[in-house]
């Protein structure tokens, strides 16, 4: 069945290192819905969260194809633990002087923040989950968008420890596949 | 203005990043690189001259220097190394890489490049060689700064070598290359040891392997390391073992449990004992479409036991009951040691089945390309090297020669590269000047690489013997025009402008021969290979003939064609 899978990838600051994935991605086949990339605690080493569409099987081999890759440090299946995920919406809404009060309230319902105050629009921004922004973007469709910026979603874990032990990312040769999918058994037949 | 000649520091080391580049090369053991030098790589070159142990050859084209680096690899299962300049040179390294990636090659290519301030500027011969191999190698480097050279080459080496080999780039700037050095050498890297492979599920292998009626054990590229423990292992159970394009070699063809070669152009036994097997152990192989023609048709009746080194390749293509991620020795061995003590299991109703199939098949009883390729591959001896291009005659190769021992076969598998053949060759020539390195080459792709003659001329290499397969097209095509296109044959004649293959080689100072019925072949080949040095011999064939059995693409491989619908068969084992 195809879904959404969420993945986060811990990977070498190196160049190239964004293209690299792109272009396995793009080559495979494989469908990004989002993809966001920052700088993370640990100096040379970015994180990356991508949703990535398709059946279960299908993402299973993008994520073996991804641990492949050298600047790879880890690849984390968020199907596979709590986690939590937040994704931030910038939004431009026309308004009126007849809609501007209704729009504002809407905004407060969903504690969005005004960022710009323009004569004939407000700028937002709204960050929680998925659901919420497209909620978010549903209610304010009727009084006219005039631009949104989404940045992706972004997730970690929950719980007190980090996603990976510190030794991975400086060790580079010990890395472990993802556990519960170590060997692919998405794909095993009955 | 000359420039001055190359001076090393007082001490030995490395002045710059050129002498770094060649000191780390001897630290890893590498003997022998194949290249072709430019402009941006001219440092290196230069530097190249205070290393006499270094030996340098040079082809005459950069493919040509980077099949040879990969028939070096085949053979020995060592690192291969090839240079060219930036640019175009680099850029005629694209096809060798990929194909060394396909076929798991360890392979370092190095590329000079123009200098870092000129990087970006679209500069005379620049390229971004990075980002156009990206996809293609299985990493690659820029390096930025002449001090990161050694450990950069230190880890690109490892990972050429480690895990699922393939090929890495790295890629040198000119002002690098000329860079004062002070730095050390980086020793090799220790490669990672393999995974160990989960207990459980090789005792759940040994079990299905208990109670398998119909087993088969499949090998491909992945074993050629592991030959000793993976025919342990067949005849510890008893396994009838189908021996991949890229696997053939890695289980003695005189073994009786041998059934071939499976797919595409596969034996009618392999085929069929894999469509009615209960059981197939896979090891270091990665189901190509080739090998399973149409997917939802393969071993339908059987649990598929996959080992591999690659995770990612296990249950990439045919979903898998029980993945093994491991070495495929080491995998080897545990399960070989769990069968039992004694005699390995019989079957005799599969047996006879196996033995009814392997009567199936076979070529044509008359002239014709198959006959002449089986007279050509017969004359080899155990330990000769057999190099193929790509075609109607690697198929017929393929299916024809025996092989007793593994990386003995040298043959572009996964990306079917024409233009392989000959130069790889020459490449396992130099590594083993003591071995007879056949090759068996189509009038096509020996056309494509075929300006390597100068090499072998150059270093005087005596142990090459070329044979072309001249049916006068692009016979394999052809083959697929005749079956799926109606004999429209479009764009695949070559007879009316070959050239005279005897004066080709004649130009190049090498030897010929010329046969076109089986008796001349006979002598011709006698000649050929008596010859003391290098030569060549051309085999002219009827135009027609197609490689048979075949498995047309998109059909399951029960639907073979067991035999030329047009042509009679010997019979016998094919
Ligand atoms: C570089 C390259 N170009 C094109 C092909 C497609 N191709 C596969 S087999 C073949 C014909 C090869 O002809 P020849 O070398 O004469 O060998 P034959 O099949 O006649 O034995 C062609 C064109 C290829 N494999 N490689
Ligand atoms: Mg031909």
């Amino acid at each position: 069945m195809s879904a959404d899978h969420l993945l986060s990838v811990l990977v070498r600051d190196e160049p190239r290192v964004l293209t690299r994935i792109t272009s396995l991605f793009g080559r495979r086949g494989y469908n990004i819905r989002s993809l966001s990339v920052g700088t993370t605690e640990q100096p040379g080493v970015s994180r990356l969260t991508c949703v990535v569409t398709g059946e279960r099987a299908v993402v299973v081999q993008a994520m073996r194809q991804l641990e492949k890759l050298h600047d790879v440090l880890h690849v984390i299946d968020h199907s596979l633990e709590k986690f939590v995920d937040r994704e931030l919406l910038l939004v431009k809404v026309a308004i009126t002087p007849e809609s501007r009060v209704e729009v504002r309230q809407i905004a407060e319902d969903f504690r969005a923040r005004i960022v710009d105050v323009g004569r004939r629009a407000l700028t937002f921004e709204v960050t929680g989950d998925e659901g919420k922004v497209t909620a978010f973007l549903e209610q304010m469709r009727p009084f006219g968008i005039i631009e949104t910026m989404r940045t992706g979603r972004v997730a970690l874990t929950r719980g007190s420890n980090a996603d990976i032990p510190a030794h991975v990312y400086h060790g580079g040769q010990s890395r472990a596949l993802t556990p519960a999918l170590a060997e692919g058994e998405a794909s095993l037949r009955s | 203005m000359s420039h001055a000649p190359p001076t090393p520091s007082p001490s030995g080391a490395p002045a710059n990043g050129a002498q770094a580049l060649w000191h780390s090369l001897a630290a890893h053991g590498v003997t022998t690189v194949f290249g072709y030098p430019g402009g941006a790589i001219m440092p290196v070159y230069d530097a190249l001259t205070l290393f006499p142990d270094i030996r340098h050859i040079l082809a005459r084209h950069e493919q040509g220097a980077i099949h040879a680096a990969e028939g070096w690899a085949r053979a020995t299962g060592r690192l291969g190394v090839c240079l060219a300049t930036s640019g175009p040179g680099a850029t005629n390294l694209v096809t060798g890489l990929a194909d060394a990636l396909m076929d798991s090659v360890p392979l370092l290519a190095i590329t000079g490049n123009v200098p870092r301030s000129l990087m970006g500027t679209d500069a005379f011969q620049e390229a971004d060689i990075t980002g156009i191999t990206l996809p293609v190698t299985k990493h690659n480097y820029v390096v930025q700064d002449a001090a990161d050279l050694p450990g950069i080459l230190a880890e690109a080496i490892r990972i050429a070598r480690s895990g699922r080999p393939g090929p890495v780039l790295v890629d040198i700037p000119k002002d690098v290359q000329l860079a004062p050095f002070a730095g050390a050498v980086t020793p090799p890297h220790p490669l990672p040891p393999a995974p160990t492979p989960d207990p459980a599920r090789v005792e759940a292998a040994a079990e299905l392997l208990r109670g398998a009626a119909r087993p088969v054990l499949m090998l491909g590229g992945g074993a050629q390391g592991a030959a000793a423990e993976v025919t342990a292992l067949a005849r510890a159970w008893g396994l009838p073992t189908i021996t991949t394009l890229m696997g053939l070699g890695a289980f003695p063809a005189s073994d009786p449990l041998w059934l071939g070669m499976p797919g595409m152009h596969g034996s009618v036994a392999a085929n069929r004992a894999i469509s009615e097997a209960d059981l197939i152990v896979g090891l270091g192989l990665r189901f190509d479409d080739r090998v399973t023609g149409r997917v939802s048709g393969f071993a339908p009746h059987a649990r598929i036991v996959h080992v591999d080194l690659d995770a990612a390749e296990i249950g990439k293509i045919v979903p898998t009951h029980l993945p093994i991620r491991g070495d495929a020795g080491q995998v080897a061995r545990l399960l070989a040691g769990r069968a039992g003590a004694g005699d390995p299991p019989r079957r005799p109703d599969w047996e006879a089945r196996l033995a009814e199939w392997r009567t199936r098949g076979g070529h044509p009883d008359h002239w014709g390309a198959a006959q002449a390729v089986r007279q050509v591959v017969s004359r080899l001896g155990p330990n000769d090297i057999l190099s193929t291009d790509v075609g109607q005659h690697q198929m017929l190769a393929a299916q024809l020669a025996r092989f007793q021992k593994p990386r003995r076969w040298l043959t572009s598998g996964g990306l079917g590269t024409m233009g392989f053949g000959f130069p790889a060759a020459i490449g396992a020539a130099l590594a083993e000047p003591e071995v007879t390195c056949m090759v068996v080459a189509g009038d096509g792709g020996f056309q494509m690489t075929a300006q390597e003659l100068a090499t072998l001329t150059k270093y005087g290499i005596r142990n090459v013997k070329i044979c072309v397969v001249n049916n006068s097209y692009l016979g394999m095509v052809r083959q697929w025009q005749e079956l799926f296109h109606e004999r429209r044959y479009s764009e695949v004649y070559l007879g009316d402008s070959n050239p005279d293959f005897l004066k080709l080689a004649d130009a190049y100072g090498l030897p010929g021969w010329r046969a076109d019925n089986a008796a001349d072949l006979e002598e011709a080949i006698s000649a050929w290979l008596a010859h003391d040095g290098s030569a060549l011999l051309e085999v002219v064939v009827p135009n027609e003939h197609g490689v048979f059995p075949m498995v047309p693409a998109g059909a399951a491989l029960s639907e073979m064609l067991e035999t030329d619908p047009r042509s009679p068969v010997a019979g016998g084992p094919a």
